[in-house]
């Protein structure tokens, strides 16, 4: 027992310790905080910009004063010669701009808009907007309709949809958010499945190919052997996973305190948004909407399901990696007996982006999630939506108990597997191996 | 040290070894003999408990072999291999580990060893920066840091320079001095009337000769002699006397070289007798077989 320690603890450091471990393990998490970062401060930015100036040229001298000063733009009246006032604007830099109303404006519905530079684009879009608004306006009142009374017909539905728990209550819920986390959750246990399995056949024909395998069965049992190698490698793939997590999160927080300023921030959109009136306010709350709906799911459930399917499926995979590692020479002889292992798995993970996730409780989602060599990704793609929890324990303990009997058949090839050297293994080779007493 | 009795193991189109026996005494280095495939590394396997076999019994000390025995020997396969990527010093400890030395101990001993073949300098080097044949010194060391009370060496010596097997071959009598029971398998027969107490030689799967290498050449001795002499004038015929010996082969030299088998109930004495009065004699010495050739001899007997 101590042995199968010392090699546990060799294949998790030998790994860990590797640069391009540690490399994975930052560079991961730093790719997001970039994004997240990147995305504030373009934000940011977009805002700060456009805090222009604007003179305006008004041939009709009745839009002007409809026109309404905020934090991004203030119009001035032009009071120059249109010659004279280019020059200025010319000398004035980049966010100074001219707007000229021709006498035609509420007919033909075309301004000009001269800047000094290239036009900043939140500046054009809020003064069309602004613009809009005053004809629309216009428009209403040739058609001798009340323009405020309009503005207070608001004719958007909200689907609040509410899943019936076992306990009768109501619960919100919210099914594009759960497709999301399910895809999410597909492509992750999906790749990690596929990257920790191929280390462990990888390390094994490293083994094999290096012949030290046989200075090591000759020390402990091929079985602990092949269990050391299977848990250490898992072992690095839940750090991996835990050093993720745990730094994603923190480098956010991090970033979200220190490098944008977030009341600036809030004040600069609730601005943009009564700036855009009613406009944003859909958005807005469809902001709401995700937050309610995250809560809606059960995400300490969901981990826990996360790590315990991963766990159950990586050691199914991994065993099955493991006795092809050692039936094999080199890994470009292995592809013919990875393939078949690995279509269940890809089928699922294929699947999971239509028939599951549109129908998580129908037929084929429900037994996928019921056979093992699908139920990792099947289970997990269907667990955001909300599965009894028996389904999820008999899922689970279907799995448990195939990888039990898949590690037990994997190490009896095995066993023989890797004192074959320079033989080409069939599949009738590895039933003949799996027969071989020991 | 080691009672092998009637080992049989089947693969599946062949038989590797078909009822073998031998008895490898305590603190000899015994000799495993047999051309390639004759089923040496079967038996080394099953030894070191890496398969088991279909039949027969093997006694370590008198005990049934049994997992808790695996401490007490060291194997040196004959596909050496180490991890490539780990560093030198980490990994010795690591295999003397695995053979259940504490990590203390393993680095005391490995330190000693290191300064002994002076390679301290590789401790923090990675596998794959040394050359072959630094490797399998490496692995010899990997081999004997538990201090195992046998030994087993496949083909020890492949891979080294004359100087480095020298070393090598030292080492391995010292630690049979201090001891050690070895087990050297080999197909290379120079060096096994240099360093083997006792042989076993395995041909097609089954044992075809073994015992104590002066026993073995004691059995093989066919009185053959070569004699050399200068003949009393110049242009005598070689002497020869069919009764009493028979000539297997004559060389003109420097002096004349003359290999003869004596007729069986004749001696060297009665030899002697007939070629003083003929010839000079200046040296008479026995040829007596080397493993070499009764290696070569049993092999093509049995082919």
């Amino acid at each position: 027992m101590n042995k199968i320690i010392l090699i546990i603890q060799r294949e998790y450091l030998s790994r860990v310790k590797k640069k391009s471990f540690l490399l994975t393990t930052f560079l991961v998490p730093l790719f997001f905080i970039g994004l997240y970062v990147g995305v504030f401060f373009l934000t940011k930015k977009s805002f700060e910009d456009s805090n222009a100036l604007v003179y305006v040229l008004d041939k009709t001298d009745s839009v002007q004063q409809l026109l309404t000063n905020n934090k991004n733009i203030t119009y001035a009246k032009s009071n120059q010669e249109l010659q004279e006032q280019l020059k200025t604007i010319k000398e004035a830099g980049d966010k100074t701009n001219l707007l000229i109303i021709p006498e035609d404006f509420y007919t033909a519905k075309k301004i000009e808009f001269l800047s000094a530079g290239k036009p900043n684009i939140n500046t054009q879009n809020e003064i069309e907007k602004q613009l809009e608004k005053i004809l629309l306006n216009y428009e209403y009142g040739q058609l001798g309709i009340d323009g405020e009374q309009i503005k207070n017909i608001d004719p958007k539905v909200i689907v609040s949809a509410k899943e019936i728990t076992d306990a009768g209550e109501t619960k919100d819920s919210d099914t594009r958010i759960a497709m999301g986390i399910a895809m999410a959750l597909s492509v992750l246990i999906y790749l990690s499945l596929f990257l920790y399995g191929a280390q462990v056949m990888r390390g094994i024909i490293e083994e094999k190919s290096n012949r030290i395998v046989e200075v090591i069965i000759s020390s402990v049992k091929p079985f602990q052997l092949m269990m050391g190698k299977i848990i250490g490698i898992g072992l690095v793939g839940i750090t991996q996973f835990i050093l993720w997590i745990v730094l994603t999160f923190s480098l956010i927080s991090i970033a979200t305190t220190t490098l944008i300023d977030k009341e600036e921030l809030k004040n600069q959109m609730v601005e943009q948004q009564q700036a855009q009136a009613g406009d944003l306010a859909s958005d807005a709350s469809f902001a709401m909407d995700i937050q309610s709906a995250l809560n809606g799911v059960d995400i300490p459930e969901l981990l826990i399901c996360f790590f315990l399917f991963f766990l159950a499926g990586y050691m199914l995979y991994s065993a099955m990696f493991a006795a092809v590692g050692s039936a094999v020479d080199n890994e470009t002889e292995a592809n013919q007996f990875t393939m078949p292992i690995t279509t269940p798995l890809l089928l699922a993970y294929v699947l999971s982006f239509g028939v599951l996730v549109n129908d998580p409780h129908g037929t084929i989602a429900t037994w996928l999630s019921f056979i093992p060599f699908t139920s990792p990704i099947a289970m997990l793609v269907r667990i955001p939506f909300g599965v009894p929890t028996w389904q999820i324990i008999l899922s689970f303990v279907v799995l448990v108990a195939t990888f039990i009997v898949t590690t037990w058949a994997a190490a009896r090839i095995y066993r023989v597997g890797i004192l074959m050297y320079g033989k080409k293994a069939s599949f009738k080779e590895l039933i003949k191996w799996f027969n071989y007493k020991s | 040290m080691l009672d092998i009795r009637n080992i049989v193991k089947q693969y599946a189109d062949h038989r590797a070894l078909d009822d073998v026996s031998m008895f490898i005494p305590k603190g000899k280095i015994f000799g495993l003999l047999g051309p390639n495939g004759a089923g040496k590394t079967s038996l080394i396997r099953i030894i070191n408990q890496i398969t088991a076999p279909d039949s027969g019994s093997i006694f370590f000390d008198g005990e049934p072999l049994s997992p808790k025995h695996v401490e007490r020997i060291g194997y040196l396969p004959e596909e050496r291999g180490l991890y490539k990527k780990m560093q030198i010093g980490e990994q010795m400890i690591y295999l003397a580990q695995l053979k259940g030395l504490s990590k203390e101990e393993s680095k005391q001993r490995l330190k000693y060893w290191f300064e002994r073949l002076q390679i301290e300098s590789w401790w923090d080097k990675k596998v794959e920066d040394l050359s072959k044949g630094m490797q399998q010194k490496v692995q010899f060391v990997a081999t004997v840091l538990h201090e195992p009370d046998l030994i087993i060496l496949d083909e020890p010596f492949s891979g080294f320079d004359p100087v480095n097997a020298q070393i090598i071959q030292e080492e391995i009598l010292a630690l049979n001095k201090k001891g050690a029971t070895i087990i050297y398998s080999t197909h290379r027969m120079e060096s096994v009337e240099a360093l083997c107490d006792n042989i076993a030689l395995i041909h097609k799967s089954r044992k075809i000769l073994d015992g104590s290498v002066r026993d073995i050449k004691e059995a093989y001795r066919n009185q053959t002699y070569t004699i050399s002499y200068d003949p009393l004038q110049a242009g005598d015929p070689i002497p020869q006397q069919e009764e009493l010996y028979e000539i297997i082969k004559h060389e003109q030299g420097v002096e004349q070289n003359l290999t003869i088998r004596i007729q069986e109930g004749k001696s060297l004495n009665d030899v002697l007798l007939f070629l003083i009065p003929q010839v000079q004699v200046h040296q008479i010495f026995e040829i007596i077989p080397s493993m070499h050739d009764i290696f070569i001899d049993k092999v093509t007997l049995n082919n």
